[in-house]
């Protein structure tokens, strides 16, 4: 809590939505460390309930399978106090061919207070978000952005290391199709923090490097002197042969184990997003270390970064009076 | 071991320019001295006054048939056959049964040839399982395993997303490609060049355009990926044109022919002889011509065998039927050097597009005679006139469209690592 200074708490975030971390500043992202940093103290308490979102209602709604960021939503406003309403909209509305932006007026019609959408194409949850009135939370579009994951991991290193400018973090796997990495390179660069992206090539997006990281191709080099390593998630559709040969393959050449961790400084430490493929990019018993991984924290974090969230999309700090509906034939 | 030197020989090391007289001393398995007059009162001497004396023959496109094929060659016969060639290392292609997708196959092959004690032999690996141009193979963990490139053998990676992705992947590890360049959807079912006798002979054809159009795809490839890329036995002079171009504008580019290209026209198949069918097809007398310009002009970096053996069962069938391929280890350098004996290239420069430059490109620490270099050699006499016999093949196919063709410059002994693994009685 020391870190929480001033500033940054007084600092009022200007956007409606929260869509992506492209467009946010130094201070808007402090401003979400510095209030996620209250509610981690508030969610180790044995009485967590607020009612600063009483009232309101939350949707989430998942266009694409998910269970940990579903949840951790759902826990985030349920202990806000907001009325939450979970949509897999992938087996509802998607399957009966509804277009996306009919979905969205349904939604609004229903006068919900923060959607929180997940979508597998780019670019689809900035379109519904034009389409509604209330706040829209970015819970993972296609390969493009997953904000508040790179928030909570921002929050995570922030916590472990006392700050993100001038740390050196690898991020390390399928860059193509992740949306975790395009956020925390672009979170991670807006803190000062300097980025690597290591991967074989055929796991890279051309021009990855005018998104302001040093790549590299080979483990050894690019774990060098890092403070953080960053794992991403290799599905298993990629690693039968069209991006990457085996997992055997993958493992010996990109996978984290404490041979390659070696490299890395001594006090480096080892993140993933989840859910981690065991022996495919990440050993076990990096995994597990208890000293090192923080793999654990992450998920712990993620609950305050979104209550965090909500509460700066949603809570209107400066005691808005409660809604007032329209008398009929007023 | 024991010392062996070689006294009075024409000594031609294409790496180093070297092309004059002298004695070179082999102590153990390596080159001990080079030049001049070498005094070595222990070692065995052989007189080799009027012969040349190269370093060994590196023969980068040979298919072995072993695993899987063993009647019609194997590590054994290929490697009697090779070492009767003057060819002290090859690199088999990897279309065996099964196919080198494997790191145990690629060891396989290691312990076979370390047992057969005759030519070295590596071997590419297949760049997609299965060699079906789909999936990539391991080709990281076959690279450490000693695979010294990637391809599908005989058949092209047609497919411009996985050749991508296997250029793309195998510049993360700095690992040779080599392609089979035929558009296969373009040459279709054809068998021979299109043209005149294909016509006459009413057999289906395949447009020369065929070769240049993978070749110019490829390229654009490799200019997005920056791999190493090779291009195997160029036949026409458009692709040979289009490889010029891209070693102009720098690209990580190299090519190959073989000597059916450069000895042969489509005139050979005369009436279907199936032992000049080939893949790709012998083409007009006015390609042939461009692949002889292309090799004295360097943009043809090497010349390989392609040595493709077929027992009797796969060629003595219609000609549609029969399969594509000439046994070549045996034929490799009497045909090479008709390009210096027709005054088209040096006898240097023929034997760079052998040696020094395929083992450049394949990053083999032979190819060359250099103090403390493995001592691989090749001791041939460049002038004598004959005959290739096909029945005197060591190779157990013996498919060549060149039975009788009267040849001049023949081995007479062949070193690999300080020993004699062949020697031709006079």
């Amino acid at each position: 809590m020391g870190l929480m200074q001033g500033a940054a708490c007084e600092t009022a975030f200007r956007h409606r939505h929260l869509l992506g971390i492209e467009g946010l500043s130094p201070a808007d992202i402090e401003h979400f460390l510095d209030l996620a940093d209250g509610y981690v103290e508030l969610n180790r308490q044995a009485e967590k309930k607020r009612s600063l979102l009483r009232g309101r209602t939350l949707i989430n709604c998942f266009f694409e399978n998910s269970t940990r960021t579903r949840t951790s939503f759902e826990v985030a406003g349920k202990r806000l106090g907001a009325d939450v309403i979970n949509m897999a909209v992938a087996v509802s509305s998607m399957v009966k061919g509804e277009t996306l932006i009919d979905t969205a007026m349904t939604l609004n019609a229903m006068h919900p207070d923060v959607l929180v959408v997940r979508h597998p194409e780019s670019g689809a949850v900035q379109l519904l978000s034009e389409k509604v009135d209330c706040a829209v939370v970015n819970a993972g579009d296609g390969s493009h952005e997953h904000p508040t994951q790179a928030l909570l991991d921002a929050l995570t290193i922030r916590r472990r290391k006392g700050r993100l400018g001038g740390l050196v973090v690898a991020i390390c796997g399928d860059i193509l199709h992740s949306r975790v990495a395009r956020s925390n390179i672009a979170l991670l660069n807006t803190m000062g923090a300097r980025v690597r992206v290591v991967a074989p090539r055929t796991l890279l997006p051309i021009s990855i490097e005018r998104l302001g990281v040093d790549v590299f191709h080979d483990m050894g080099e690019g774990l060098a002197d890092v403070d953080i390593v960053m794992m991403l998630r290799l599905q298993s559709e990629r690693m039968r042969g069209s991006f990457v040969p085996s997992t055997r393959e993958y493992f010996h050449f990109f996978g984290l184990d404490y041979e390659k961790l070696r490299k890395a400084k001594p006090d480096a430490l080892i993140m993933h997003p989840g859910p981690m493929n065991r022996g495919v990019e990440i050993s076990s018993e990096v995994a597990d270390d208890i000293d090192r991984s923080l793999i654990r924290h992450q998920v712990e974090m993620g609950v305050a970064v979104r209550m965090a969230c909500l509460e700066i999309l949603a809570g209107d700090v400066g005691n808005r009076p409660p809604p007032t509906f329209p008398s009929l034939g007023g | 071991m024991n010392r062996l030197l070689i006294r009075g020989a024409r000594l031609l090391d294409p790496a180093s320019g070297l092309d004059s007289p002298g004695d070179l001393l082999i102590d153990g398995a390596r080159i001990a001295a080079i030049g001049g007059t070498i005094a070595a009162a222990d070692a065995e001497v052989v007189a080799a006054e009027g012969l040349c004396l190269a370093p060994g023959l590196v023969d980068m496109r040979v298919q072995l048939r072993e695993p899987g094929a063993e009647h019609m060659e194997s590590i054994e016969s290929g490697g009697q056959a090779a070492v009767a060639g003057g060819v002290t290392t090859m690199v088999a292609l990897p279309n065996t049964e099964p196919p080198v997708d494997d790191v145990s196959v690629v060891e396989f092959l290691a312990r076979r040839a370390r047992e057969a004690r005759l030519a070295k032999i590596h071997t590419y690996a297949a760049a997609t399982k299965g060699l079906t141009g789909r999936h990539l193979t391991e080709m990281g963990l076959l690279s450490a395993n000693g695979a010294v490139g990637f391809t599908d053998g005989t058949k092209a990676i047609a497919d411009a997303l996985v050749m991508r992705r296997v250029l793309s992947y195998a510049r993360t590890f700095d690992l040779l490609v080599v392609q089979h360049p035929e558009e296969p959807s373009l040459a279709g079912a054809g068998e021979v060049n299109e043209g005149e006798i294909a016509t006459r002979l009413g057999l289906a054809a395949i447009p020369p355009a065929a070769e240049v159009i993978m070749i110019e795809r490829d390229l654009r490839l490799v200019e997005i990926t920056g791999a190493r890329y090779h291009a195997a036995h160029l036949s026409t002079a458009a692709a040979i044109e289009a490889i010029q171009r891209a070693k102009m504008r720098g690209l990580p580019v190299t090519c190959d022919t073989a000597p059916p290209y450069f000895a042969l026209n489509e005139n050979a198949i005369g009436d279907y002889r199936t032992f000049a069918k080939v893949s790709p097809p012998l083409r007009s007398e006015w390609d042939r011509r461009a692949v002889v310009d292309g090799l004295a002009d360097g943009t043809i970096d090497a010349i390989a065998s392609d040595h493709a053996p077929w027992d009797q069962d796969s060629k003595r069938l219609p000609f549609s039927s029969a399969a594509y391929g000439i046994v070549g280890l045996e034929t490799l350098l009497p045909l090479s050097l008709e390009l210096y004996h027709n005054h088209h290239m040096s006898l240097l420069d023929v034997i760079a597009r052998l040696t020094s430059n395929p083992a450049q490109i394949l990053r083999l620490p032979v190819g060359r005679l250099a103090t403390g270099a493995p001592a691989d050699l090749v001791l041939f006499d460049p002038d004598p006139a004959w005959r290739i016999c096909t029945d005197d093949f060591r190779s157990k196919s013996k498919n060549a469209p060149f039975d009788s063709r009267p040849v001049q410059g023949r081995v007479v002994r062949t070193i690999v690592d300080g020993r004699t693994v062949f020697e031709r009685a006079c």
